[in-house]
């Protein structure tokens, strides 16, 4: 077998194919999915040829930023982000399409058709299309890794920032894909300054905006990038079918299984934009049906605004959700007027995410919950998103959304003469580096009375766990300076400050009421209460607890409090007996659970 | 050339990706090309995921409806879930104590008396490799175990494997 084959998932692919390109700085900040791509970038770390920096950034904008400065200096650099990461980056990434970059810089955004774990499903592609920003679609895990290495060669020969955008189905799916050595390009970093460009006033805009618009008229042609041709047999003349990323695969093998291999011409698009004008030209001129199949905004239709073409603008192709192969069976059989298939049966979910057996934040969620039935509770972007399983969830927007959004709820409700309820933010460690620290200092500044629980579980949970600032890890395990987070609370603002573990229920339980206490206070504000303990998936956190062996008695009463309130997974009900019942096989043995129930039934033993 | 189209089903934290990723390393071993898709992020959290693995000359990693020719279910709930997309002469293996729809063994309870709940997957894999419902064979697989596990846990895979394959279906 050769070891130059290697089965890759596309992120991995693609690390690799960072490697191999010879990029020397890379920066990401993690989410799904994207997230594995740094990740195998550490991973291969040791197979790079030349000095390779590698950061888990504190948010999406400080990588981009990171990674465009080293591109100003000549050499290759990357941010990686999800797609919801490039709003966070937006700022820096738009004027990037003027001014652009010296070594070659790309800007992998992966996006999530479905959405399967996002806010939302928005189309990096067409976010290029506003930034004016070459963007690249991969059909497959093998071909986001040989993109790689030309996009980085379109970076430097029009010195602008290329997009690559993988989505979901290339980020975790598995291929064989070859490898390659690393390329050595001996890059001394070597800033030249040149303030008309890299500090550019508004004085030297228009001129670059103009040199922008005239690389993408150039780059719009640029041969390894331009749309694919597979000819039809001429069965059916004048018809097309034209489709990008991973969809153009899910088409490729539905024809095959049609047997419609060949039925009419068919094209895959490479670079949904800037789309050639003269590709666009020949469909005009050549084709008088065109089926448009593209994930998940109509990008390509747009821009060809074909009279004859259907897609998601005309609405024959549905316009959300992911395009599966099913849907795209139907949008076939009916541009083709093959016979339709049989309806698909109604989707089912199966069972719903949970937060773990012994998670430390289903502890915090149920003390919120009891201490305060009628609080409202903002939250965030995590695992901890889960917490609305035990209704102390009621919102979840982007990252770092809760504090201020707790502090609008605060400013709603004051206005009115009734009680205000106690509102209680949930806010990982992670998000709270992110994007809550400005949030934090605001709701200080502007009075608000709010309780901002800080779920510290020491990682990111969510992506896998990446490193987190007050753990001082570097990406890759290497120590760097940690930043705790009580002395940023503080100077922050705020005069209430206290940790707990939250498995330590009563204690837990005081401190939230003290933290209410004080928020309706003569003298109170925002008070932060972090509910410190280990995730629960770290091997070292779970070996440092005792793991008790849990059982419910007879005494149970069938009431279900432990299924429904406390939701853990690892209980469930016997449907024989009517009462619950401790799953061996999911039950950590933490023991949370046993106040919850109201007859003690709940009993542990050493294990 | 050879195809398969595959499912692995489970709920997270069951092996399911281990699983796929196992079956998916045989195929390159044997230099067949192959695609999976797996299930990342929130679902993973006690959810329900599914893989999908086609091995053979195709684009997309993605199976259609009723396009499956095996399916491999660590969690018998899902039966409903992701049945439909099996053809209706696939074969199933079912990680189940209850009789019911195709192969049938007590992967849980096998991997809990070895001492580890996630074992299940690779019982599974045992009883459909036996069954022949797989490409593969009992060597392949467990080549590609040794490459993937890691190797203090290689024996214990390899054990839990086995009970798979010589358990009486």
């Amino acid at each position: 077998m050769s070891e130059t084959i290697q089965l890759l998932m596309g992120n991995e692919a693609i690390g690799q194919g960072l490697i191999e390109a010879g990029c020397q700085i890379a920066a990401a900040y993690p989410g799904t999915p994207s997230t594995e791509i740094l990740q195998a970038v550490i991973d291969r770390r040791d197979q790079a040829a030349e000095p390779l920096h590698i950061e888990w950034s504190v948010n999406e904008k400080i990588a981009f930023e990171v990674a465009l400065a080293a591109s100003y200096t000549g050499k290759r650099s990357v941010a990686v982000m999800k797609q919801v990461g490039l709003n966070v980056a937006a700022d820096p990434f738009m004027r990037t399409a003027y001014l652009g970059i010296k070594g070659g810089m790309l800007t992998i955004v992966a996006d999530d058709p479905g959405p399967h774990s996002s806010q939302n499903e928005q189309d990096t592609r067409l976010f290029c299309l506003q930034a004016r920003v070459p963007v690249l679609d991969p059909t497959s895990p093998a071909e986001a890794k040989r993109l790689v290495p030309l996009a980085f060669e379109l970076s430097e020969k029009y010195e602008v920032n290329v997009v690559l955008r993988p989505t979901t189905r290339i980020c975790h799916s598995r291929q064989n894909v070859e490898l390659q050595p690393p390329v050595t390009l001996k890059r001394s970093a070597d800033f030249r300054k040149d303030p008309t460009r890299w500090a550019a006033t508004p004085a030297f805009l228009p001129a670059l905006h103009r040199k922008l618009n005239a690389n993408l008229e150039q780059i719009a042609t640029e041969e390894p990038f331009q749309p694919e041709k597979t000819a039809g047999d001429g069965t059916r003349p004048r018809t097309a079918l034209v489709a990008s990323g991973i969809v153009y695969g899910h088409l490729v093998d539905l024809l095959d299984e049609l047997d419609l291999t060949g039925c009419c011409d068919l094209f895959k698009v490479l670079m949904p934009y800037p789309l050639n004008p003269e590709f666009c030209r020949r469909l005009h001129d050549d084709y008088d049906r065109i089926l448009l199949l593209e994930e998940t905004y109509p990008v390509i239709e747009l821009q060809l605004a074909h009279p004859g073409a259907v897609g998601k603008q005309t609405g024959d192709v549905p316009r959300e959700g992911e395009l599966t192969p099913d849907v795209i069976h139907t949008a076939l059989a009916e541009f083709l007027e093959l016979k339709m298939p049989e309806a698909a049966p109604a989707e089912r979910r199966g069972q719903r995410p949970s937060l773990c057996p012994g998670c430390p934040h289903r502890a915090a969620f149920y003390s919120i919950k009891k201490c305060f039935p009628h609080g409202i509770f903002p939250s965030d972007i995590g695992c901890y998103t889960l917490g609305m399983n035990l209704g102390a969830v009621n919102t979840v927007h982007c990252m770092g959304a809760c504090i201020s959004q707790g502090a609008g709820f605060y400013q709603a409700y004051a206005q009115d003469d009734g009680e205000v309820p106690t509102i209680v933010v949930t806010i990982g460690d992670s998000t709270f580096f992110h994007a809550g620290i400005p949030a934090l200092i605001n709701a200080v500044i502007q009075q608000a009375r709010i309780i901002v629980v800080i779920l510290d579980n020491a990682t990111t949970a969510m992506t896998g766990g990446q490193p987190v600032p007050h753990l001082g890890i570097a990406a890759g395990g290497g120590k760097t300076k940690a930043i705790p987070i009580e002395p940023l609370v503080k100077s922050c603002g705020v005069d209430f400050l206290e940790v707990c573990d939250p498995y330590d229920t009563e204690p837990f339980e005081a401190l939230l009421k003290r933290a209410d206490d004080f928020i309706r206070s003569d003298d109170g504000g925002v008070a932060v209460l972090i509910s410190r303990h280990g995730c629960i998936m770290d091997r070292e956190v779970r070996a440092s607890q005792p793991a008790y062996r849990v059982t419910i008695d007879e005494r149970c009463i069938g009431c279900r409090k432990c299924v429904d309130a406390f939701e853990c997974p690892a209980l469930q009900m016997d449907a024989e007996t009517g009462k619950a019942v401790a799953n061996r096989d999911r039950c950590i043995g933490c023991g949370v659970c046993i106040p919850v129930c109201p007859v003690d039934a709940i009993v542990k033993e050493d294990s | 050339m050879m195809k398969q189209q595959i499912i692995v089903s489970g709920i997270g934290g069951q092996g399911v990706l281990f699983l796929t990723r196992v079956i998916a390393q045989v195929a390159v071993n044997r230099q067949l090309p192959v695609l999976t898709a797996e299930t990342h992020g929130m679902a993973q959290r006690g959810g329900t995921v599914l893989s999908t693995i086609k091995v053979g000359d195709f684009a997309s990693p993605l199976i259609r409806t009723g396009q499956a020719d095996t399916g491999l279910l660590l969690w018998e709930a899902n039966l409903e879930v992701h049945q439909g997309l099996l053809k209706t002469n696939g074969r199933l293996a079912v990680n189940a104590t209850a009789p019911g729809p195709g192969e049938r063994i007590d992967a849980s309870g096998i991997a809990r008396d070895l001492g580890s709940a996630v074992l299940a997957n690779l019982v599974l894999l045992g009883l459909a490799v036996k069954q022949g419902i797989l490409f593969c064979s009992a060597e392949e697989c467990e080549t590609a175990i040794r490459q993937l596990a890691p190797a203090k846990f290689v024996e214990q895979n390899l054990t839990a494997f086995q009970r798979g394959l010589s358990q009486q279906a």
